[in-house]
């Protein structure tokens, strides 16, 4: 059990869907229109900032609020780095910018939990928005940066790219022993530790690692809005939208988070361009509802039904 | 040859000392039970010794390393496994993985997936869980979330396995059982260290007996050494008990 299914015949199915929806995404550019490849690039960030900040917090039950700060981190490497090098680099150099501060941060931190932790990390998107404002402001007499712009379909391409790679990431992590250490120290921390895992280094590479990707998000993000500044960079709506869409999908699956964010992305779109002034009001209710009665989000759902099918279908047997 | 050795071992929780000034030995292929009353202590020298918290001041040497200052998974990767008080096994996962993890993370060395797999199901079959391999650990009974845990210890290939309370809760037959795991983990050549209110499993199952009160220890020998002692019988197994052993 939990070898990797490649090749088992389970895998067959969602496999090849897996693969027909690659291919599709893949080509859109090309037969969809301008709007689709715009909302497209919204709907990959925020999975990847979803899927991202699941790696991390859905196994280990440690919320973190941190996802501005790393999505912020690789929008500011991007201001800086992007007159200078290829835009892969860039990605590059911001997500491995998220990577270290998250590292460090990891260090000193991942001792506290629960709402200690949840609060710590959401103090690291405004302690590091304030720094930049106040560097801006007394040293480099700046305000805001201005981006090298980068058009649509690339930014389409370049953020598909980096949601594959994660979504490999995600799926190798969860069927590791490193993922199996993850779930145990959300399971019981310190029967963890005690039977020979080492929970601070488990943990903080996982947390480092989601920051990577939220980084690099962030750098390919900040391409399209041409203009930043530490408000734009760091908005806290970052850490929790993440959030809200783990919890819409469920964390229980690889493709809850996925659902979640894609379908959350296209109601925020919808509403906020047709009824802008109860965008809000429906957001919140959605997520009241989804909380009360989705405990495992929309992937519970699915499951249930399919247990309740496969269980009919046995009893008939 | 002595593979626990402990001096001066002391741990204060703010003014008050939960374990005072112990010194304590145990030696290689033996059973000790450590009894006393509630808060005697007995809990916080097993977190002394797999480092939950260190000694302040003491020192606990294992195999004749100095391990006062290692960390919790540490001790585990050098020998020492433990089980806990209150089960902590890992609710939600499977029972075979809650082994798997310590098959994996128990030993310095890495392990291959197959060759854990493989240790795992041993380990269920040989603490009796095989048949319940693939059901989320949280389904079992008490009893068997115990036995549970001596499998995940196991899986870190100890050769020093603390057991904590292993019998509480459990009933006759279980007691009995449990007992019958003990003798035979014994018989692989592992050394045990076990808290236990069950005193016909102390007296039974252990080769020697440390009795502590009030963080201190107050007695040691053969169980029926402890039954005899004036001042055990005066703190802790009442006159009854002396009466009828």
């Amino acid at each position: 059990m939990n070898s990797i299914p490649f090749i088992s015949k389970r895998a067959l199915v969602p496999g090849f869907i897996i693969l027909i929806l690659l291919i599709l995404l893949a080509a859109a550019p090309s037969y969809s229109s301008a709007y689709f490849v715009i909302l497209m690039g919204d709907v990959f960030m925020y999975i990847i900032l979803t899927v991202s900040w699941t790696i991390f917090s859905g196994p280990t039950g440690y919320i973190s609020l941190a996802t501005a700060a790393f999505f912020g981190i690789g929008v500011y490497a991007s201001a800086v780095a992007g007159n200078e090098f290829p835009l892969l680099v860039v990605i590059g150099l911001g997500g491995l910018a998220s990577f270290g501060i998250a590292l460090l941060v990891g260090f000193l931190t991942l001792r506290l939990k629960g709402i200690y932790f949840a609060i710590f990390t959401f103090g690291l998107v405004t302690l590091i928005e304030t720094f930049l404002r106040w560097w801006e402001l007394n040293i480099s007499h700046t305000i805001g940066r201005v981006v090298v712009y980068v058009d649509n379909t690339t930014v389409y391409y370049v953020m598909f790219i980096i949601l594959v790679v994660l979504m490999l990431t995600a799926f190798i992590i969860r069927h590791s022993r490193f993922g199996l250490a993850l779930q145990s120290i959300g399971e019981h921390e310190e029967a963890a530790a005690h039977i020979g895992i080492n929970v601070t280094v488990v943990k903080t590479i996982a947390f480092a690692i989601s920051a990577f990707f939220m980084g690099a998000a962030g750098a390919v993000m900040a391409t399209r809005w041409t203009y930043i500044e530490p408000s734009i960079a760091f908005n806290p709506l970052y850490s929790f939208i993440p959030v809200l869409m783990a919890i819409f999908g469920g964390m229980g699956q690889l493709y809850g988070p996925v659902i979640g964010a894609t379908i959350f992305t296209y109601l925020k779109e919808k509403l906020i361009t047709e009824i802008p002034e109860l965008y809000m009001v429906i957001f919140g209710v959605v997520m009241v509802i989804a909380i009360l009665y989705l405990p495992d989000g929309l992937v519970g759902i699915v499951q249930k039904l399919w247990t309740r099918i496969r269980g009919g279908k046995r009893a008939h047997t | 040859m002595r593979i626990l050795d402990g001096k001066g071992v002391t741990k204060y929780f703010g003014g008050l000392a939960a374990v005072d000034d112990v010194d304590f030995h145990v030696d290689q292929g033996e059973v000790v039970g450590l009894i006393g009353p509630n808060g005697a202590g007995k809990t916080t020298l097993f977190n002394l010794i797999s480092a939950t918290y260190a000694p302040k001041p003491g020192i606990i040497r294992f195999k004749d390393t100095n391990i006062t200052h290692k960390k919790p998974y540490q001790i585990c990767r050098m020998g020492i496994a433990r089980t806990f008080q209150i089960v902590k096994i890992f609710a939600n996962l499977p029972v075979i993985e809650n082994v798997r993890v310590g098959a994996f993370f128990g030993e310095s060395i890495s392990v291959s997936s197959a060759t854990a797999t493989k240790e795992s199901l041993e380990l269920l079959e040989y603490v009796g869980l095989s048949e319940v391999a693939n059901t989320p650990a949280r389904d079992l009974t008490l009893a068997n979330q115990k036995r549970l845990e001596v499998a995940r210890a196991l899986a870190t290939k100890p050769e020093l396995l603390l057991l904590d309370e292993l019998m509480a809760g459990l009933n006759q037959t279980e007691v009995a059982e449990a007992m019958q795991l003990i003798t035979s983990i014994r018989d692989k050549g592992i050394t045990i260290v076990m808290i236990e209110h069950v005193m016909k499993a102390i007296m039974n199952v252990c080769d020697r007996i440390i009795v502590l009160h009030h963080g201190k220890k107050i007695a040691e020998g053969t169980p029926q050494e402890i039954t005899h002692s004036e001042k055990v019988i005066e703190v802790y197994l009442g006159e009854d008990h002396a009466g009828s052993e």
